[in-house]
């Protein structure tokens, strides 16, 4: 959303006051403005402010602690610049970045704070900056403006005081909502009446809830209740209303929207969890080779240095050896630390920016009817998708469309909708002129009822064209167009529509149908709105003739227990004719009614108005109050929706599978829908040995029917407690049981009792033995303890993947959230790390992008190890030669660059370009995939076997020229043996040494890594014989101590023979090993690789 | 860091304030750029480690690794070289009574004189080192413990050394020049050769002391302060020598372009050795005429003015002699060391190869299990 906010208050507010058109009341508040400040940093405080945040991080401090201590003169082995430099680069790139960051966060700011608004100051209305926009003012809105502040709702141009809203900004959800103010205020229409509104509101602190207000109005010695009804909220659009007026309650940072904007929490990868560990365990090797040298410089202070001492005397601190060992100790950590070097983290930053990329620019994960390509929200978490074992997954909207198209509907106990695909005739709708000509139906008799005039059909209808949230728009006469909050809603009342129960139009009292072309306006009751507990929705509408009935819809569990008993035997039909449906894996809503007498109404009517006065409880007060008025129903029926796949789910799944990652499915459908689903997308099949469903309702019972599954791998025990068990077994043999694939089902409620701390061990092994899981009717709560549950017991990555706001607790909890930029509003794609459109694009994401991310990722960690350690570790059998004197091999300005020029680009240009095999091999081979699963790139052992390598270099590159060049001689007599010749030949040597290992790591060779790699050898040259130029020295003599050896060094043949030398010794181990593994065991990717050439 | 920061500006794009442009107009196609770049499609070349390529690798390693180092090893072998140790730590050494009084403030001169044969004619020019070993020039404080300004001749640095040169930098107060432990523990011994004639004539061998310093030092590095006209003395007026030094930087040779700070000895011992047993330049022997050798077979004494104590430190002193030939001095070790890698090269190839056709993988793509 927008970077986090600071602003500081002095104290928690507890609630809040606010008086319209008073503004030295709301002043003592002190209530933030309207002014709102996402960027973090000013001119002067960038500097400071930036600088602070950035050496909390561990290995930037640590760098600083290096640099101080280089500054004590007694233990500097090394000019303070070595480490500056590094540092200061890193420092700055990411201070340039957090700038720019900053930069365009004051932009937007200042465009937004400069908006212009109208508000009413002393009477008249005047122009303001939104930034001057107060708590307690009005402000006049018009129609297609942004709402300035959170405002309440006084009265609009409307009738009724309504207004439309967009909230698309808010929650993503694109259809129109309505707003209402209070009948009060509502007559405050123009200017004047309102500059002498002086009402008092009274209402909960700010918060980050965007559906709920909790508030008071007090004018005119009265009390009014507030809700989200009366709010207009920042970031939200008025729409099809002239204009309106609201008084600021919330405003800048106050406001919901910006009170939603936190930063989620930060997701860290395993690799990133290994590297720390790494990195602590480098900490510590580091350590150890500063005491083992430290006790070599004791020593040897003690043997040889304190003879030695006519020539060299020591330090004036130091006066024995211990204490020289001691400085010797941290004179090591300076010249040793570049085995941990300051540029791994932000090279680590960079490839997983690179890999983010190009997922962001991937044309095939680009969705052409949404106009959506995939996005990689996060950066941190790339290489995870190679390494996903676990998918969970929600159904509708992530497996199906979540296009409803109303298919089946059973009435009064008859079912239509059945049909024969050979006769199959799309239903003429032409007799009616209001008719969605995209609606199809194939069901001849229906049509034929509602034309008899069947009163329980038309009732049916007629409760589908009434009992709903929809808005209609209707822009010239006879087209009309539904906005519906949720797809099922819209395709039931467009079902009611072709049928002749036309919705025309909606006021707050009124609703307007045209029935069988007859229009008749129906007198709104109340709205019993739905929600995810109730699952049902109510509308009590008075007709013309003044009869009062009560409409419902909703979950069929739901409503059936709450029907009149005298329904018994249509519910038993009725009950059939949903399995039927579920069974072909269609959402099914059960329809009922009641009719209420003018007392009956009137006494509920009261009961719920105190209910919604109520200061506290408000909303399960208002539940019960619900809860009351529906019983009793008569039941009219229930409709059949159906939700397409999308398009190649079933071959996603089954690739998926291939490569061994488990899917599970949650969903909030009911058991037989949900597993019709499961066949449909293949999780299911009928070679199945098994499908377990477990459907318990008490602790018992579950346990029980777990342990029963368990058993089912035994032939003796096959008895198994379940319902409308689909392909049920025979008796398996005993062979078949283990080699048998089994899939598991679990409803809602017995995974309420599966996932209690005493049976979920159980519940997790017997649904891990399963191939598929399926669980259904789970609330959102749940889908996040499944998710933490697998987190918990199985060292595995899992990756949760969802498309509506029920799936944002599973995004967040898992390892990795993708969020499915589909139909049901932006939720779950601003709480995950990647989103796309398609859940076809999640086997390119983990199968393509995943796997060379991680591949690309473990390539680049091993060779970083092992470059640092080659590098570094010549320094400490040097020690063992110079008196353990912390004297450096290199040129200190070789040290410097060796990590940030000398040998970063080429790693980076394989860490972001590499491949091991073409992305469409990936695809035809998932088994490809199983490395990153079982974490075989990258772990402890590799990490040995590169520090293994590297100390291994570091011992030939000393060796080598020290053998060589410890007797020989120039050609023209004078001895090599210099320690700058040394130094040159040593530095030149590892730096082709590490190039040519770069060469045989990369894979996959584009110019960028030609480039870079030809491009590091010729700047190590270039700067090499630039440090050691005459020109440098003649101004810096003193600092440019190697002047000429570069000359003098490389043209002796002795020095390149032993070059040639030090880098065959180095690599043709490595090259032999290579050879041996790929021969001999060949590796998936490296068959594959080959066969492609 | 820079993760959190890319997200939260992909992010401002949903800010109230951004979208204005967003909430309006047609919304024209992300469908993001057909390139190589950005599909990942580059156009590379994917090498492959196989049989095909990895052994003929380790063979042509092999054979060229081979005759270098024969020729290495033989080139080295016709080398001729002579050592001596003249510290004197043994009882019979000639030596023996120098090497027990010297020390760096003994005021007269020991002089000692040991004789040697040599065995076989030196041909070409001769080069004549003195090597020291267990001398620690590698030390990090001795490393750094010069002023290269200094030498360089900057006038402020030859009055004002750098901390560095700490605790040979000043004198008396007076600024050491040069300063620093390098330059204060320069190397004093003076050694003469002497050829014994068969009728018992010595006949000194004249030794060249030019030309045994790297150019680049003698001409751009080292520099007498005020340029090469001057008279040394009045330059360096107003500094101390090193403390263990005899004599001033301006005495060290009669000859204007070898005195100062330019004086070659002092410009071979400044370039500090990589290791504690080391060699340095000393003399140059040249090569005559082409009838004679330069050094004939027989007797010869090495007359040493004994100046430089090792022995409190156990180190030791040695003369060299030897000739050079296009790849430098002797250096068996680079001709063993390049026939054995290439041998090792080339047996890896053979049981590489061998290994690849018992049991290697060598069907391609015929078993890809899906």
């Amino acid at each position: 959303m927008i970077g986090s906010v600071f602003y500081f208050s002095i104290s928690p507010e507890e609630e809040r006051k606010v008086r319209a058109n008073d503004r030295e009341y709301n002043e003592k508040f002190q209530y933030a403005n309207n002014c709102i400040m996402t960027s973090k940093y000013n001119i002067i405080t960038f500097l400071p402010v930036n600088l602070f945040e950035q050496f909390q991080e561990v290995a930037n401090t640590y760098f600083l602690f290096l640099l101080i201590l280089q500054l004590i003169p007694q233990i500097s082995s090394l000019s303070w610049f070595t480490t500056i430099v590094p540092l200061v680069l890193v420092l700055s790139i990411t201070a340039v970045k957090d700038a720019t960051d900053d930069y365009f966060r004051h932009k937007s700011d200042n465009q937004v704070n400069n908006r212009q608004s109208q508000v009413l100051i002393n009477g008249t209305l005047q122009n303001e900056k939104w930034m001057n926009v107060r708590v307690g003012d009005i402000i006049r809105l018009e129609n297609n403006q942004f709402v300035a502040a959170d405002l309440l709702l006084l009265s609009s141009s409307e009738p009724h005081g309504l207004c439309y809203i967009e909230t698309a900004e808010l929650d993503g959800e694109t259809n129109m909502k309505v707003r209402q103010s209070l009948p009060v205020t509502s007559e405050l229409g123009d200017p004047n009446s309102l500059a002498q509104f002086d009402g008092e509101v009274i209402c909960e602190p700010p918060n980050n809830k965007l559906d709920r207000f909790c508030g008071t109005l007090y004018w005119r010695e009265n009390k009014y209740g507030l809700s989200n009804q009366n709010m207009l909220l920042r970031g939200c659009v008025l729409r099809n209303t002239e204009s309106c007026y609201g008084l600021v309650i919330f405003a800048g940072p106050d406001t919901k929207l910006m009170q939603n904007s936190g930063r989620t929490k930060f997701k860290r990868t395993s690799i990133d969890r290994l590297m720390n560990t790494l990195v602590l365990w480098i900490f510590g090797f580091l350590v150890c080779m500063g005491v083992i040298l430290a006790i070599g410089n004791a020593v040897w202070e003690k043997e040889v240095g304190f003879l030695f001492q006519s020539y060299l005397p020591w330090d004036p601190p130091v006066d024995n050896f211990l204490f020289s060992a001691f400085l010797a100790f941290w004179s090591y950590v300076i010249i040793l630390n570049t085995v941990v070097p300051i540029s791994l983290y932000v090279s680590v930053e960079v490839i997983r920016l690179g890999h983010s990329y190009f997922i962001n620019w991937d044309r095939r994960m680009f969705c052409q009817r949404r106009n959506t390509p995939a996005e990689a929200r996060t950066t941190t978490l790339n290489e995870e998708l190679g390494q996903v074992e676990y998918i969970f997954s929600d159904k509708t909207g992530t497996l199906t469309q979540n296009i409803m198209t109303f298919n089946k509907c059973s009435i009064n106990g008859h079912a239509y909708g059945e049909w024969e695909m050979s006769r199959a005739q799309r239903l003429d709708f032409s007799f009616n002129p209001l008719a969605d000509r995209d609606f199809c139906f194939y069901d001849q008799n229906l049509l034929d009822s509602v034309k008899l005039g069947e009163p329980a059909v038309h009732e049916f209808f007629r409760l589908l064209s009434l009992c709903h949230t929809v808005m209609s728009e209707e822009k010239s006469e006879g087209e009309l167009m539904y906005k519906a909050q949720s797809p099922d809603e819209g395709a039931l009342v467009t079902a009611a529509r072709n049928f002749g129960f036309v919705f025309r139009s909606r006021t707050p009292s009124t609703v307007t149908v045209q029935e069988l072309g007859r229009s008749v306006t129906y007198a709104l009751l109340a709205i019993l709105d739905f929600n995810n507990i109730r699952k049902r929705m109510s509308v009590i509408v008075r007709n013309p003739e003044g009869k009062i009935r009560l409409y419902c819809k909703g979950a069929d569990t739901l409503l059936f227990e709450r029907l009149h008993p005298c329904n018994h035997d249509l519910m038993n039909v009725t009950s059939d004719h949903l399995n039927e449906y579920a069974a072909d894996g269609l959402r099914t809503l059960v329809l009922a009614y009641r009719d209420l007498s003018e007392q009956q109404w009137e006494d509920w009517a009261e009961r719920r108005r105190s209910a919604e006065r109520a200061a506290d409880y408000r909303e399960d007060r208002l539940a019960a109050a619900y809860e009351e008025i529906e019983q009793d129903m008569m039941l009219l029926g229930a409709t059949a929706i159906e939700d397409k796949l999308q398009e190649g789910v079933p071959e996603t799944i089954a690739i998926l599978s291939l490569a061994n990652i488990k899917i599970w499915v949650l969903t909030g459908d009911k058991q037989e829908t949900a597993v019709n689903i499961g066949y449909s997308c293949k999780m299911l099949t009928d070679d199945m040995s098994e499908v377990f469903i477990i459907n318990g309702h008490t602790v018992q019972r579950v346990r029980e029917e777990l342990s029963g599954e368990q058993g089912g791998w035994h032939p003796q025990q096959e008895e198994k407690p379940q319902q409308g068990s689909p392909p049920a077994p025979a008796l398996p043999s005993l062979l078949d049981s283990i080699s048998g694939e089994y899939a598991l089902v679990i409803s809602g409620h017995s995974l309420a009792h599966a996932l209690e701390a005493d049976m979920e061990r159980e519940f997790l092994d017997t649904a891990c033995a399963c191939k598929a899981v399926i669980c259904c009717r789970v609330t959102p709560l749940q889908k996040a303890l499944v998710v933490e549950l697998v987190k918990k017991h199985k060292k595995a990555v899992t990756l949760a993947i969802g498309d509506g706001a029920n799936d944002v607790s599973m995004i967040k909890t898992a390892h990795i959230g993708v969020g499915i930029s589909g139909q049901e509003g932006i939720q779950a794609v601003l709480a995950s790390d990647y989103s796309f459109s398609q859940f076809r694009f999640l086997q390119r994401l983990l199968l393509v992008h995943g796997r060379w991310s991680y591949l690309r990722m473990c390539r680049f960690l091993c060779y970083f190890f092992y470059k640092n350690f080659a590098f570094t570790m010549v320094h400490f059998w040097f020690g063992f030669f110079c008196g353990f004197s912390a004297q450096t091999v290199y040129d200190q300005y070789f040290i410097t660059l060796y990590n940030i020029v000398y040998t970063s680009l080429p790693v980076l240009a394989m860490g972001i370009f590499d491949q091991d095999v073409p992305e469409q091999r990936s695809l035809e081979y998932p088994k490809l995939y199983e490395p990153g699963q079982l974490n075989l790139l990258f772990n402890k052992r590799e990490f040995f076997i590169c520090i293994a390598q590297g100390i291994y270099t570091s011992v030939v590159l000393f060796c080598v020229p020290y053998g060589v060049l410890s007797q020989a001689t120039r050609n023209d007599g004078i001895p090599l043996a210099d320690y700058q010749t040394f130094a040159v030949t040593v530095a030149t040597s590892l730096v082709i040494v590490v190039s040519v290992q770069i060469a045989l790591d990369t894979g996959y060779w584009t110019a960028i890594n030609h480039f870079f790699v030809w491009g590091s050898l010729g700047a190590y040259f270039t700067i090499l014989f630039a440090m050691h130029s005459n020109i440098l020295f003649s101004i810096f003599p003193n600092q440019f101590h190697f002047f000429g050896s570069a000359q003098n060094t490389l043209i002796q043949p002795v020095v390149w023979l032993t070059i040639a030398l030090a880098t065959v010794v180095c690599i043709v181990p490595v090259l032999a090993f290579r050879f041996l593994k790929l021969d001999l065991k060949p590796q998936l990717s490296d068959t594959v690789g080959l066969s492609v050439f | 860091m820079m993760a959190s920061g890319y997200s939260a500006k992909e992010e401002d794009g949903h800010l109230p304030g951004a979208s204005g442009a967003a909430g309006s107009g047609v919304a024209k196609s992300k469908k993001p750029d057909n390139t190589a770049f950005k599909q990942q499609r580059l156009p590379a070349w994917q090498p492959i480690l196989t049989a095909g390529t990895v052994l003929p690798a380790f063979f042509v390693i092999g054979l060229i690794f081979i005759p270098i180092g024969i020729g290495l090893y033989v080139t080295s072998n016709n080398i001729k070289e002579f050592e001596i140790d003249y510290t004197g730590a043994d009882m019979s050494s000639p030596c023996f009574n120098c090497s027990q009084s010297s020390s760096w403030n003994s005021t007269w001169p020991c002089r000692c004189s040991i004789a040697f044969t040599l065995d076989q004619p030196f041909e070409s020019n001769v080069f004549m080192y003195y090597g020291l070993s267990n001398f620690y020039q590698n030390h990090r404080r001795y490393v750094k413990s010069r002023d290269d300004s200094q030498l360089n001749g900057d006038k402020s640095s030859l009055k004002n050394p750098s901390k560095e040169c700490e605790p040979y930098r000043t004198s008396d107060n007076k600024p050491i020049a040069p300063c620093g432990a390098i330059a204060n523990s320069l190397f004093n011994d003076t050694l003469e050769l002497f050829y014994i004639d068969p009728n018992g004539t010595r006949t000194q061998i004249p030794l060249m002391k030019k030309g045994i310093a790297w150019w680049t030092d003698k001409h751009v590095k080292f520099r007498n302060p005020g340029g090469t006209n001057l008279n040394l003395s009045t330059v360096f007026q107003g500094t101390a020598k090193p403390v263990n030094w005899h004599k001033s930087v301006y005495e060290l040779d009669a000859d204007l372009e070898n005195n100062g700070f330019i004086n070659e000895d002092f410009i071979v011992w400044m370039r500090t050795a990589a290791l504690p047993t080391f060699r340095k330049l000393y003399r140059i022997i040249q090569k005559k005429s082409n009838m004679t050798p330069t050094l004939p077979r027989g007797n010869y004494t090495l007359d040493i003015t004994y100046n430089y104590p090792v022995l409190s430190f156990e180190g030791r002193k040695r003369m060299i002699l030897s000739t050079i030939s296009w790849m430098g001095g002797k250096n068996p070790f680079l001709g063993l060391a390049y026939i054995t890698v290439g041998s090792v090269c080339f047996f890896l190839g053979v049981v590489l190869l061998i290994i690849h056709h018992k049991y290697g993988n060598r069907n391609n793509s015929a078993d890809i299990p899906n």
